[in-house]
């Protein structure tokens, strides 16, 4: 256990040292999240009804396309001249490098949702009701929304194309968190009927599932990848 | 010489068609059984009391996405053993039957379109079954084409299994957030749950030969859709045989018998010269 | 969580292996002195058959040099002794281990110095060697000590990776080599865009660590420089080794072999 979480934490400092180098995500992924929320305002007409409406929607749809780019990244830095060649040979833990190679997924989803959620805020009007509810399920969305991106982001990686294959395998799953953390934020802004507490168990199983296969297949994933 | 005649023979032991007598058997029994649900569906069969007419449509929708569910379950367990294994059989196993799982579920969609345009007056309606089935049939999209992605036997079986069994584990978050979603807006319709209608007496043998046919069905494709996949590595294999045969013949001088004499020569002429001349 | 233990037990087990490579020489004696066992192994890679049927046996202590054509299947041998390419066929032991069933044990023995960097381009050298030194286990002056041996020198530790130039590239690659203490060498062209005392220092780093006992497999078409070092030489050709020869035989014989090569 403890071998474990040697590995999660190496490797999650080392993935948020390199984005911190880089900047990829603050540089490409932030002003792709802007664009689409100033996009969806146009593609739905600027109605205020109709924006505080659709709000929850494009949020996370917008998160989900975000992950795209984030989880394609977070496999493509490993994928490069013999690094897995490395990591095999390293000794680290693979469900701790899983583990780790998530939790910076999810960090990085956090920090695009700081400019995202103060995007929609004041271009579509709305303003958090139940913060308790609405800060929770956003988590447990993250948490799961991560965890799946470590899963399928390297498992899409190597390809021709690659960037078309990883939407097409990671999307359809993504649909239950999808539903679950729209309805959670739309009873967080108000909308919704009742707390819906249910949505936010969902995304906490969604979230536990998520991490418990990627733990358990994390051994053939890093072989055979 | 000797190694490449024998992988050869071997290889030709194994089945040349994907067919046989027992798929012959399965075939005939499938065509049987189909021909009978046809009877029974337009035959023999009474409309309902409530859906009328459109009932019949049921006795084909309703086996197939058992049918399916059926066949993802056993691309999961197959996917598990891959996993654990690395074998072949596993790994074709779960290509297979993930393969005609899609064909049905895909099926299932457009009898339960072709269900929903009399019913409802219009082909889709985000009803909770349909729409689980709609996101069921992109995840399956998805494996099978990741399993047509190029790739080495067991990176590409391994991948292809971890899909598989992350996409099992949703069937059922994707069942009950659908559930949810879908009472959240529409309400609770009676035309979304068909089968709380009563069926009695021939509709509901209508619906077990349904099932029998579609289960015969799916399991004479699964088995020419495996040996067909058994074949073509089998194929791979045979080549790679005379491919490491080949390759040791054409760049090492002589064959396997005649290499220690070259290695003892080059022993002794050593000062002379090495062996790689003698391929330059 | 049970598998995960047991992958933390394996590893454990295989860092104690790795800091003790006294038992490790200890185990491979009792196995006749081999440090490698190859018997018939054939190994596919894109589904070609890079390697198609390899018999290699190397003593422990000794410095074997595979010698041969681009394309012979040199890389791929290392590959396998590394246990990053498994066999498809035939049996490998590696450091008296089985390469399917001791997997994390024969990894946390060996090093490996392949044509690729294995480092990230974005990490500076520094952190780099602290990523891949403290993931085997290796301490900060174990690490500072590599990069010393290496001679990369410290005003290129804040470096980013990418700036380097190849044969730094090359130097550094060799630090985290060296922080993993390996007890069986794989050298893909090791003097590769290395400037002179580059070489002289691959050189230098061979005979020391044989005389601590480390095995060493190198892949080189450097024959001049290789040829004086090597105890064994094999040649690979087809995927296949095509002959063998001790160079203890005689070094005339050898430099004659020496200057056959390209």
């Amino acid at each position: 256990m403890r071998e474990v979480l040697r590995a999660a934490v190496m490797v999650c400092r080392k993935d948020l040292r390199m984005e911190w180098r880089t900047k990829a995500t603050i540089s490409y992924v932030v002003p792709f999240v802007l664009i689409v929320v100033v996009l969806f305002a146009f593609a739905l007409d600027t109605d205020p009804v109709l924006l505080r409406r659709a709000t929850a929607g494009v949020y996370w749809i917008t998160v989900l396309f975000a992950a795209t780019l984030i989880a394609q990244r977070s496999a493509a830095i490993e994928g490069r001249d013999g690094v897995m060649d490395s990591l095999r040979l390293s000794g680290l833990d693979p469900a701790g490098q899983f583990l780790g190679k998530a939790a910076a997924i999810f960090a990085q989803l956090l920090l695009i949702q700081i400019p995202l959620g103060i995007g929609v805020a004041v271009l579509y009007g709305v303003s958090l009701e139940r913060p308790g509810i609405g800060v929770l399920s956003a988590l447990l969305a993250t948490l799961a929304v991560a965890a799946s991106g470590a899963i399928y982001g390297p498992l899409a990686a190597g390809f021709v194309g690659s960037e078309a294959v990883l939407p097409l395998l990671y999307l359809p799953v993504l649909t239950p968190v999808m539903m679950a953390a729209t309805r959670s934020a739309e009873s967080a802004l108000g909308f919704g009927v009742g707390a819906g507490w249910h949505w936010t168990a969902m995304l906490g199983m969604l979230g536990a599932t998520f991490l418990v296969l990627g733990t358990l297949t994390a051994a053939s994933l890093l072989e055979h990848r | 010489m000797t190694e490449k005649a024998t992988a050869e023979r071997a290889a030709l032991q194994g089945p040349l068609s994907t067919g046989s007598r027992a798929t012959r058997v399965l075939g005939l029994a499938s065509i049987a059984s189909l021909a009978l649900l046809v009877f029974y569906t337009f035959k023999a069969t009474k409309p309902d009391v409530e859906l009328g007419e459109t009932v019949r449509i049921l006795y084909i929708h309703v086996p197939t996405i058992s049918t399916a569910y059926l066949l993802l379950l056993t691309n999961a367990v197959a996917s598990v053993v891959f996993l654990v294994k690395k074998n072949r059989f596993a790994d074709h196993l779960a290509g297979a039957s993930a393969e005609v799982g899609l064909l049905l579920l895909g099926l299932t969609l457009v009898t339960g379109m072709l269900w929903g345009r009399p019913t409802w007056g219009t082909y889709w309606v985000w009803d909770p079954r349909l729409t689980t089935t709609l996101i069921m049939f992109l995840m399956y999209l998805g494996y099978v084409t990741l399993r047509g992605l190029p790739g080495e036997f067991v990176t590409r079986g391994t991948r292809a299994a971890i899909v598989g069994i992350v996409s099992v584990f949703m069937l059922y978050p994707v069942r009950q957030s659908v559930n949810w979603w879908s009472s959240l807006h529409q309400g609770s319709t009676a035309l979304g749950r068909p089968l709380k209608a009563e069926i009695s007496g021939n509709q509901e043998l209508a619906l077990y030969i349904g099932f029998l046919a579609f289960l015969i069905l799916a399991v004479w494709l699964v088995v020419h859709r495996f040996r067909l996949a058994w074949l073509e590595e089998s194929a791979r294999e045979t080549s790679l045989t005379a491919e490491i045969a080949e390759r040791r013949a054409a760049e090492a001088p002589g064959s396997t018998t005649v290499r220690a004499d070259v290695s003892a020569a080059a022993r002794v002429s050593q000062g002379a010269g090495s062996p790689q001349e003698d391929t330059q | 969580m049970r598998q995960a233990t047991a992958t933390a037990q394996a590893t454990a087990t295989a860092q104690a292996t790795e800091r003790a490579p006294g038992a490790d020489s200890a185990d491979a004696r009792a196995m006749g002195g081999l440090a490698l066992r190859f018997s018939n192994v054939v190994a596919l890679s894109g589904g070609f058959p890079v390697l198609t049927g390899v018999d290699l046996q190397v003593q422990v202590g000794s410095i074997c040099w595979l010698a041969g054509a681009n394309g012979a299947g040199k890389t791929s041998i290392l590959r396998v002794a590394a246990g990053l390419l498994q066999p498809a066929s035939g049996t490998a032991e590696v450091l008296g281990m089985n390469l399917r069933s001791d997997l994390p044990a024969v990894r946390a023995a060996v090093g490996l110095l392949s044509h690729q960097s294995g480092m990230y381009e974005e990490l500076s050298v520094a952190e780099n060697l602290q990523f891949w030194g403290r993931a085997c286990g290796a301490k900060n002056s174990e690490i500072a000590a590599s990069l010393r041996r290496a001679e990369v020198s410290q005003r290129l530790e804040p470096v980013p990776f990418a700036q380097l130039s190849s044969g730094q590239r090359r130097r550094v690659s060799l630090a985290a080599m060296l922080v993993r203490r390996a007890t069986l060498w794989c050298l893909d062209e090791p003097h590769a865009g290395m400037d002179a005392p580059g070489r002289d220092l691959v050189d230098g780093l061979l005979l020391e660590a044989r005389d601590s006992g480390v095995t060493t497999l190198i892949a080189s078409h450097d024959a001049d420089r290789v040829a004086s070092l090597a105890t064994d030489r094999v040649w690979v050709q087809g995927g296949a080794i095509s002959s063998d020869s001790g160079l203890s035989e005689g070094q005339t014989t050898t430099s004659n072999i020496g200057r056959a090569e390209p």
